[in-house]
């Protein structure tokens, strides 16, 4: 059932793409849609372009594991659209072009400047592509039993085939029609999860029962602790910070403990663990190819603990107020991997409480209590998701397709209704994974669908197929962007190959396959990772690289051709070496993030000032050489 | 066509007055927002104070951020929208 109506919807948004793209004729037509399409139905498809895979399971599920801090992103994702609107714009849409390149070459006609920013377009377009991808890989996991690179494939391939037989006025419409339905659906499982309240023993609805987690009494025998109980003996224990996990063996079934101490007596606490010999099928809490449950609950409402307390329907302040009481607590989970005795690869899943006021406030992923450096990095992300916004390629690419200079202004406006509306649900949906017993341990990016799941299997078809429309749709504007970037900005304005309007069309579709086949290996290799956090990235980069180059473009007039480009290259090159030696990017590839170089993971806060410098100082320099006679 | 522009928009006399509006308007979100970053940096804490409706200071100041965007942005238009008909009727005065 849930795969039939997956099928369907995603066919449905295929079939209108083909539908649309056998109308697209010319170039204006694949780019930018003959730049008429009306304000308001692309005001929601700026929303549908703008709330990726990224808006809906990354932040979803970065509130589900850290609370408020997950909500700053949709803070500065929408605070981004003000500096899209009051300064990039109008501006932009008065220079009347088709893509960021020719934009910013507007009053030069520089080859450096085309070569700098179809290259800028090219990495920032791929960098956001690989969150998209990500997302589409863990969609696919618990909706059709596939493996994660396979979801990455399957999106990768059906995209390529849209944007290489469509274009522009597909994507448009699509990204109209899932941007609202992503919106309806949202606040259908934002109604659904007040109406349920809370409960510190949540059942999904009565789908899956609460699992309560054993509790076995401790006595030190032999100066070692061990179970009172003696049908249980401890096999091995393993301590990592300030945890010891202990391997406990009853009737020759083994299972991992952790040591805890309750009400001042010592016991062993059951969690959850995965264990993979090699050459042995993973072992998951005792069962050969097991899966390991769904978490997330609060152990105290408001105070109110025991035996079970209930709230029944909530308001959408008291939710919120609810979470944030001084008494409530929050049991949520972590993990640590090690190799155990037998050389088997173990994995403990172990539970926290954390008080739900902290959790309702910044601090829990961003250290803004920590160190200076903590301090910056959350300054620096906050700093790139402002300005991020107005920078990216494919949200620049839509203000081409309105008649006039007031519709971009109202598209935008619809834009940010829409937007601003579904970041505040965003904020029900990850606080209800948080307490409702959704959260994959593994993988917090499923935490919405898994949410809609526990309300019925059609919410969470219907759910999963908009998020993977929304893939689709956002992958197909990127990939739309970087086509832009190389048939129209590098062969043809930058190498200045003769084509005719065919030829041209056909260098686009071609660029489209190949970025397309980039994009699902990145995707591949950055499993993962939450995607809110690697589109946060991307906004540094296109923050760094391009926002100076339209910004001074626009307000300063001593800008030169070549302060552009070279502040497009310092700030995509400073961005990409901070990110490469950032603590993140360490651990992504096995390193110790403790020996990363930068030691901060957004780059925004020295990449956007660079690129500033740069273009300044670079435009002072060349602007007296052209004073001076020296041509440019 | 190819290097067309997407469409063609023709001459805005109110330009100069929206981008002095949009730069101040953006100037007053931007202080906001910078309130916000500062209070999160130097005085977490204050975050948890209870303000309306038993939401605390990071819900409603983050809510506010967002409905703060939505309603300059309303403000943002209707003054736009005013200027360019006032200015496109001195026009159509002039070429009379």
């Amino acid at each position: 059932m849930a795969i039939l109506i997956f099928l369907a919807f995603v066919g449905f948004v295929l079939g209108l793409s083909f539908y649309y793209g056998s109308k697209t004729k010319s170039a204006s037509g694949y780019y930018a849609a003959g730049g008429q399409i009306h304000w308001g139905v692309n005001g929601i498809a700026f929303a549908g372009d703008y709330l990726s895979a990224a808006s809906f399971l990354g932040i979803c599920g970065m509130i589900a594991v850290a609370g408020y801090d997950g909500f700053l992103y949709s803070i500065g994702y929408l605070a981004g659209w003000i500096v899209a609107l009051f300064v990039v714009a109008e501006p932009m849409k008065r220079l009347g072009k088709y893509t960021f390149t020719d934009a910013v070459d507007s009053k030069f006609n520089s080859r450096g400047i085309k070569l700098m920013a179809a290259i800028s377009t090219l990495i920032v377009s791929l960098c956001y592509l690989i969150p998209q991808m990500v997302g589409a890989g863990v969609l696919v996991e618990p909706l059709l039993g596939m493996p994660h690179a396979a979801g990455v494939i399957m999106v990768g391939t059906v995209v390529i085939i849209i944007v290489a037989t469509a274009g522009m006025t597909s994507t448009t419409y699509v990204q109209f029609l899932k941007g609202g339905l992503l919106i309806v659906f949202s606040l259908v499982i934002t109604i659904a999860v007040l109406v349920r309240g809370f409960s510190t023993k949540p059942d999904q609805g009565g789908k899956v029962p609460f699992h309560e987690y054993a509790t076995l009494a401790a006595d030190v025998k032999d100066g070692k602790l061990a179970p009172s109980d003696a049908a249980w003996s401890v096999v091995e224990s393993k301590a990592i910070k300030n945890h010891t996990f202990v391997k406990l063996a009853k009737d020759g079934k083994e299972s991992w403990w952790m040591e805890e101490e309750k009400d001042g007596k010592k016991v062993f606490e059951e969690i959850q663990w995965e264990s993979l010999k090699a050459g042995e099928a993973k072992v998951v809490n005792g069962e050969s190819g097991g899966k390991l449950r769904q978490v997330g609950n609060l152990v105290s409402i408001a105070g109110d603990s025991a035996p079970e307390a209930k709230t029944g329907s909530v308001g959408p302040f008291e939710f919120l107020a609810k979470i944030g009481d001084k008494k409530t607590t929050v049991l949520q989970w972590k993990l640590e991997k090690f190799k155990d005795a037998s050389g088997a690869d173990v994995t403990v899943h172990y539970p926290y409480t954390t008080a739900g006021s902290k959790l309702m406030r910044p601090g829990v992923k961003f250290k803004v209590e920590g160190t200076i450096l903590e301090r910056i990095d959350f300054v620096s992300l906050m700093l790139a998701l402002f300005l991020g916004t107005a920078s990216l390629p494919h949200i620049l690419i839509r203000y081409y397709t309105v008649p006039s200079p007031a519709a971009a202004r109202k598209s935008t406006i619809v834009a940010i209704a829409a937007i601003g509306f579904f970041y505040i649900l965003t904020l029900y949906m990850g606080l209800g994974a948080m307490t409702h017993g959704v959260v994959n341990p593994l993988d917090n990016n499923m935490s919405a669908p898994l949410l809609a799941r526990s309300f019925g299997t059609v919410l969470f078809a219907v759910i999963s197929a908009i998020a993977f429309a929304t893939v689709l749709g956002t992958v197909a504007g990127l990939i739309v962007a970087s086509s832009g970037a190389v048939a129209h900005d590098l062969m043809d304005r930058y190498m200045k190959i003769k084509m005719d309007e065919n030829q041209k069309v056909k260098a686009g579709r071609i660029a489209a396959v190949v970025v397309g086949i980039l994009a699902i290996i990145l995707g591949i290799i950055f499993k993962g990772q939450n995607v809110s956090f690697l589109v946060g990235l991307a906004f540094a980069v296109a923050a760094s690289a391009n926002l100076p180059a339209v910004v001074m473009l626009l307000f300063w007039k001593r800008t030169t051709a070549k302060g552009i480009a070279a502040s497009i290259a310092v700030g995509v090159v400073s961005s990409l070496v901070l990110i490469a030696m950032s603590p993140s990017i360490f651990k992504q590839f096995g390193l110790d993030p403790a020996n990363a170089p930068i030691p901060f993971d957004n780059p925004g806060i020295v990449s956007i000032p660079l690129s500033f410098l740069t273009l300044v100082i670079v435009s002072l320099m060349t602007e007296r050489k052209l004073a001076e006679g020296v041509t440019e | 066509m190819f290097h067309e522009p997407a469409s063609q928009g023709g001459k805005d006399p109110a330009a100069p007055y929206k981008t002095r509006l949009g730069l101040w308007m953006f100037l007053v979100y931007a202080l906001i927002y910078v309130g916000f970053v500062a209070i999160n940096i130097t005085a977490p804490v204050l975050m948890e104070a209870e303000i309306i409706f038993g939401l605390n200071l990071a819900v409603t100041y983050g809510f506010f951020l967002i409905v703060f965007a939505l309603v300059l942005a309303l403000v943002y238009t209707r003054l736009c929208s005013s200027k360019e008909a006032e200015l496109n009727e001195t026009d159509k005065g002039k070429d009379a």
